[in-house]
């Protein structure tokens, strides 16, 4: 088992190494987001008011779509997202001011969204991103199994770590980390693949239902209206007073808008309630006819299987949890990638005495590449997202080019610098990258001395602070034990 | 497994023999052990889909474990027939038809 763990492990180590740092992120996405466009107040929106301004904006914007999706900005997220389907078939998407519903008036980024879609699309086409995503969630639960299994001393271990001993050192951190947040570990890796099970285990349902998965969304989402457009136009009714209903059915808040056909007389506006304080147990849904307004279907979640599918897909996005609990997921996060980079790490470490081809070097410079780099890479993203002019064309796009082009160059570069200054020139630039963050914001005349800001800042010097050590390290003593 | 001798063709190959009974045939398995319990759960048809994903999403590290605890390559490939072929009866039993 041990074997097997040190291969899945290394297989899938590096994208799981991506993900889990993204992942990380994602968990203060609107914070992130709020972060990344200053030019919105945080957040006084009231959902009916955003939600409202938004289908305005939309109706004027983008009138011929089939279908417009809104999150209304809300109590978390100083804007309210929107994305419908553009002319040519795609997807466009845009932050919207809540109180005006104009994208203008917000810069053009993709903020904390960046990473949560890069944590289990990883900028791939569709399906592919995802697949890839559920995949490595898998082999992760696969790597959590045999990494018990092998690891025989678990609780002796526990207490026993040997700094500067060189592969003994990295065991022990990787053997730490893992035990520590075990429980977290094994649930956000069994919830990641439970979320993107519809594309990679969906044979129990399409087997019942004979392939015929509209079938299957229609018992899943009952309250989900799909009627086709009648090609007559008619005005939405009033939105505010459909979700005003909306809220009151629920008793708590809204999450997601959707309007399907607007402007034609089949128009259904479904509304999806927040998940606030309780772990997805009540999904509710209420769907209005789109020309009158009056409610023509509503659902409140009550089926077991449902419930439970509900909890632990809940459990994985944590938006369920107040402030604390999402500052333990960040911990746990932060931990789970570090776990797996030490375990990358520990794998050149086991075999550095043995053979040292041409396969151990591209694993070392990979792995210089993927745990210093994508660190920076991150880094640069939140410098890009301050230091372009704000109305630059495809300003979002660019920012995520940036990353993407720095990427690249940190793979190249860790590829042809002797292994040991590769590491600890890139770790001194990641900290350098950390530190500029909080200052970029000071200089751009981003920043207010508000709690978000604050905590950004804080975040990103001890973040600083710990990659100045990490590069001490790896430039110090080789301890090869 | 990682010792001074040579490794031999013959040891690779059974590794990945043994790779591909656990990614492909594991993966098999678990679709033929979803299809199963979606069959027969006594429960309405989403909930059954529901709780078939579940179980099978667990089911499939396991499985691939198996692949490797086993003793020969060999041998997992017999243990995931065996597997399949009384899953695949389960299903078939409760009314599937492929």
């Amino acid at each position: 088992m041990t074997w097997l763990h040190d291969w899945a492990g290394l297989i899938v180590g590096w994208l799981l190494f991506v993900i889990a740092l993204a992942g990380t992120l994602s968990v203060f996405r609107s914070e992130i987001g709020n972060w990344m466009r200053p030019e919105a107040r945080c957040c006084a929106a009231d959902s009916v008011t955003a939600g409202s301004a938004a289908v305005h904006w939309l109706g004027k914007h983008a009138a011929t779509s089939p279908a417009w999706y809104i999150q209304p900005a809300d109590r978390r997220s100083a804007t309210s997202y929107a994305v419908w389907t553009a002319p040519g078939g795609d997807f466009a998407q845009k932050w919207l001011d809540p109180k005006t519903g104009d994208p203008a008036t917000v810069r053009d980024t993709l903020g904390g969204d960046f990473f949560y879609r890069l944590h289990f699309e990883l900028e791939l086409p569709f399906p592919w991103g995802r697949v890839l995503a559920g995949a490595a969630a898998v082999a992760m639960l696969l790597a959590l199994i045999t990494g018990i299994v092998a690891h025989r001393r678990f609780f002796v271990d526990f207490f026993t770590f040997r700094a500067g001993k060189g592969q003994r050192s990295w065991l022990d951190a990787h053997n730490v980390l893992a035990v520590t947040a075990l429980p977290f570990h094994l649930m956000i890796a069994f919830t990641g693949a439970l979320t993107l099970a519809n594309l990679i285990m969906p044979w129990g349902a399409s087997s019942l239902y004979r392939g015929d998965m509209a079938a299957v969304w229609k018992d899943l989402y009952p309250a989900a209206v799909d009627r086709p457009a009648r090609h007559v136009p008619a005005p939405l009714a009033p939105i505010a007073p459909m979700l005003g209903k909306a809220k009151q059915f629920f008793g708590s808040d809204i999450a997601q808008i959707a309007i399907l056909n607007p402007g034609d007389a089949a128009a259904v506006v479904s509304v999806t309630s927040g998940e606030d304080q309780r772990i997805g147990i009540q999904r509710q849904v209420i769907s209005f006819d789109g020309t009158t307004g009056r409610p023509i279907a509503a659902h409140v979640e009550r089926r077991p299987a449902l419930r439970t599918f509900n909890f632990l897909y809940a459990l994985h996005t944590a938006r369920f949890g107040e402030t604390l609990t999402r500052w333990l997921y960040f911990v746990c996060g932060l931990m789970l990638t570090a776990l797996i980079g030490a375990g990358l790490v520990l794998w050149t470490e086991k075999r550095r005495a043995q053979r040292q081809g041409l396969g151990f070097a591209i694993v070392e410079r990979l792995n210089i590449a993927i745990v210093a780099g994508t660190p920076l890479a991150f880094a640069a993203f939140f410098l890009a997202n301050r230091l372009l002019p704000i109305d630059l064309a495809q300003r979002a796009a660019t920012e995520v080019r940036v990353m993407f082009w720095l990427w690249g160059a940190i793979l190249i570069y860790a590829a042809l610098r002797p292994a040991r200054r590769a590491w600890r020139e890139i770790l001194t630039v990641t900290a350098a990258a950390c530190a500029a963050i909080p200052l970029t914001d000071l200089i751009t005349r981003s920043m207010r001395l508000d709690r978000l800001h604050l905590t950004v800042a804080l975040i990103a010097l001890a973040l600083a602070a710990g990659f100045v050590f990490a590069a001490r390290r790896a430039g110090g003593r080789r301890a090869t034990a | 497994m990682r010792n001074a001798r040579p490794i031999s063709a013959r040891y690779r190959l059974a590794v990945l023999s043994r790779s591909v009974a656990a990614v492909a045939g594991g993966y098999g398995v678990s679709v033929l052990l979803a299809v199963a319990v979606a069959w027969t759960m006594p429960l309405s048809r989403e909930e059954a889909s529901i709780v078939a994903t579940m179980i099978a999403l667990l089911g499939l590290p396991i499985v691939m474990m198996a692949c490797f605890y086993a003793r020969t390559a060999f041998r997992a490939w017999i243990g995931l027939a065996i597997a399949a072929s009384l899953l695949a009866g389960l299903a078939f039993a409760a009314g599937w038809r492929p």
